[in-house]
């Protein structure tokens, strides 16, 4: 069994930041895997821990810095790692989920896995439309938003919970190969282990430009075009407390008595 | 310009995202002097298109294949709905359904998809405002082609009211059942323990804020000080820290208690969704910048290991 995971390195905002045109200053932001895919990618490893000769291979789109956070990945257990990457990509204003998925799937086609898991989203632009997209452009089934799975390869099918909105799951069978987004929440993702650490640096790391994968530059074309980027105004009427905690403590609490009677 | 919006339902009920639905589609159809369209797909369509015809639907198309959502079933109908009606604009629910059919219509129709919109323009082409770094900026996006496809993200359009002239019109989608390859068995309500968490007057509630297991007694001492009910935004129950049932949210419950503290919860919007109906919000974060300030009537801006402590020793004794 071949299990792909999509990884992404996503980028943090700190809480004092400055906008830049059309991105956030660099010196405000820090590069980290996403949190949704260390749920995939602990889903994918727990998995190939329960079955023999299952192979766990992560992809991702990004160029060469983004190695570290992939090894990170590979240290919590994937067997090997695909970067796909392109001067032609670093052109690109806006990687839109068509274009992830066009990527992705050029990969998923070399690949072949029995099961891809995605994140549900990630957490900087949040399109969430990645991981359908890619099961459409692979002619394979899906589920969106899965917080429970068990897999029944004899029977071919994932029996998976999907979480709805107001804490209510809806249970669906869904037919092998699929893609899988996964919510968080679904498992507890590990921490790498020292010697996990040490063996990811001899892991294969494989990168694949645009030619790799047969693809040309008219595949990466996107009709969406990002023409702002501000802070929202914010119509807060917030009355906020200053001074020690024990000053602001004590004037909330006369208010707190106030509401309460 | 047309609009195409498409309803959600859950278990033999329209929900509200719809008629938000009829209301944006109604603004960018207007706006356009064009026509809005309707479509819901699976359940008592019926029934459904007597309630969605609300003020400036034009006109409701009805999918009657089979009692509950199915993705395969809504992907193949809503392609041959857009196929058939070409609307510029094709309007389906960021909600958990939205995103398991919306990608796929999209793919198969070579639309650009924007998701998670929070407002739409039109000018000669459509733009797109959405949120970007856990709300934290707002971005806009054109779409530079003739046809394209938003989800919509709820709670963010009024509902539309009203009742409407629309004509109501069966469409007779064809379903390959050999491309339905997918079962929704059932549902399952999350684990209801001893604490309902939506009768609560006062509930204290923390966040990712509170960093280690171990410092939620500080959060316990609080809401023990305060008579108040524990609640939690969905990293500390993700951790398994606590229970599902505490968890206030779009994916957990709903609550509207007297008072809420957000105590190391920056507000992201599937939080907010769930509190922001309550009388009076508390907000304890070391970010002046956090969302949760955008909706909180107090706030204090400092560490919560040094505030919570202060707070309860307010109230002891």
């Amino acid at each position: 069994m071949k299990i792909l995971v999509t990884v992404k390195e996503v980028t943090a905002v700190d809480d004092e930041f400055e906008i830049d045109g059309l991105t956030i200053d660099d010196r405000y932001v820090t590069a980290d895997l996403n949190e949704w895919d260390e749920y995939a990618l602990e889903e994918a490893v727990q998995l190939s821990e329960a079955n023999d000769d299952a192979e766990v291979v992560t992809v991702t789109i990004g160029p060469s810095d983004t190695a570290e956070t992939i090894r990170q990945a590979l240290a919590k257990g994937a067997d090997r790692a695909v970067r796909i990457w392109d001067d032609a990509l670093a052109e690109v204003g806006l990687l839109d989920p068509a274009t992830k998925a066009t990527l992705l799937a050029a990969v998923a086609r070399e690949e072949d896995p029995d099961l891809v898991l995605t994140g549900v989203q990630s957490a900087d632009d949040s399109f969430g439309a990645t991981g359908v997209a890619l099961a459409d452009k692979l002619g394979m089934e899906w589920a969106a938003v899965v917080n429970a799975l068990d897999l029944d390869t004899d029977d071919g099918t994932a029996h998976v919970h999907r979480e709805l909105e107001g804490g209510v799951e809806e249970l669906t069978d869904v037919e092998l190969p699929a893609v899988l987004t996964v919510q968080t929440g679904i498992n507890d993702p590990r921490y790498a282990s020292l010697r996990g650490i040490r063996q990811a640096q001899s892991k294969e790391l494989a990168a694949k430009s645009l030619d790799d994968l047969g693809l040309d530059v008219a595949a990466i074309e996107s009709p969406l075009e990002q023409t702002s980027l501000y802070e929202p105004e914010t119509e807060s009427e917030t009355t906020v407390y200053e001074g020690s905690a024990e000053e602001t403590a004590g004037e909330l609490a006369t208010v707190l008595r106030e509401v309460d009677q | 310009m047309t609009v195409l919006a498409v309803a959600e339902h859950r278990r033999g009920e329209l929900r509200d995202v719809s008629y938000e639905l009829v209301a944006a589609g109604r603004d960018l159809a207007t706006a356009t002097g064009g026509d809005l369209h309707v479509a819901v797909v699976s359940g008592p369509v019926s029934e459904y298109a007597e309630k969605l015809n609300r003020d400036g639907v034009d006109a409701v198309h009805t999918v009657d294949h089979g009692e509950g959502f199915n993705h395969d079933v809504s992907v193949q109908a809503v392609e041959q709905l857009v196929d058939a009606v070409d609307p510029a604009v094709l309007l389906v629910p960021h909600t958990v359904n939205g995103l398991d059919y919306a990608p796929a219509v999209a793919n198969r129709l070579d639309r650009p998809l924007v998701t998670d919109a929070v407002d739409l323009a039109y000018d000669d082409e459509l733009t797109v405002t959405r949120e970007l770094y856990g709300s934290k900026v707002e971005t806009t996006v054109d779409v530079h082609a003739e046809r394209g496809a938003v989800t919509v993200r709820p709670a963010e359009w009024p509902t539309a009211e009203g009742t409407g002239d629309a004509t109501i019109e069966p469409f007779d989608a064809t379903i390959d059942e050999s491309q339905v390859r997918s079962t929704v068995t059932g549902f399952q309500e999350v684990g209801d323990g001893d604490v309902d968490i939506t009768e609560a007057d006062v509930l204290v509630s923390v966040g990712r804020g509170i960093e280690e297991e171990e410092n939620l007694d500080l959060i316990r001492d609080l809401a023990d000080a305060l008579d108040a009910t524990l609640s939690a935004s969905r990293p500390v129950i993700d951790n398994g820290w606590l229970p599902k049932d505490r968890q206030v949210g779009q994916s957990g419950k709903v609550v509207t208690p007297d008072v809420y503290i957000a105590i190391g919860i920056s507000g992201a919007v599937q939080h907010v969704a769930g509190m922001k109906g309550t009388d009076t919000i508390v907000a304890i974060n070391n970010d002046p910048n956090a969302p949760i300030f955008d909706i909180a009537d107090y706030g204090i801006v400092d560490d919560l290991f040094d505030v919570v402590p202060a707070l309860t020793e307010e109230f002891k004794g």
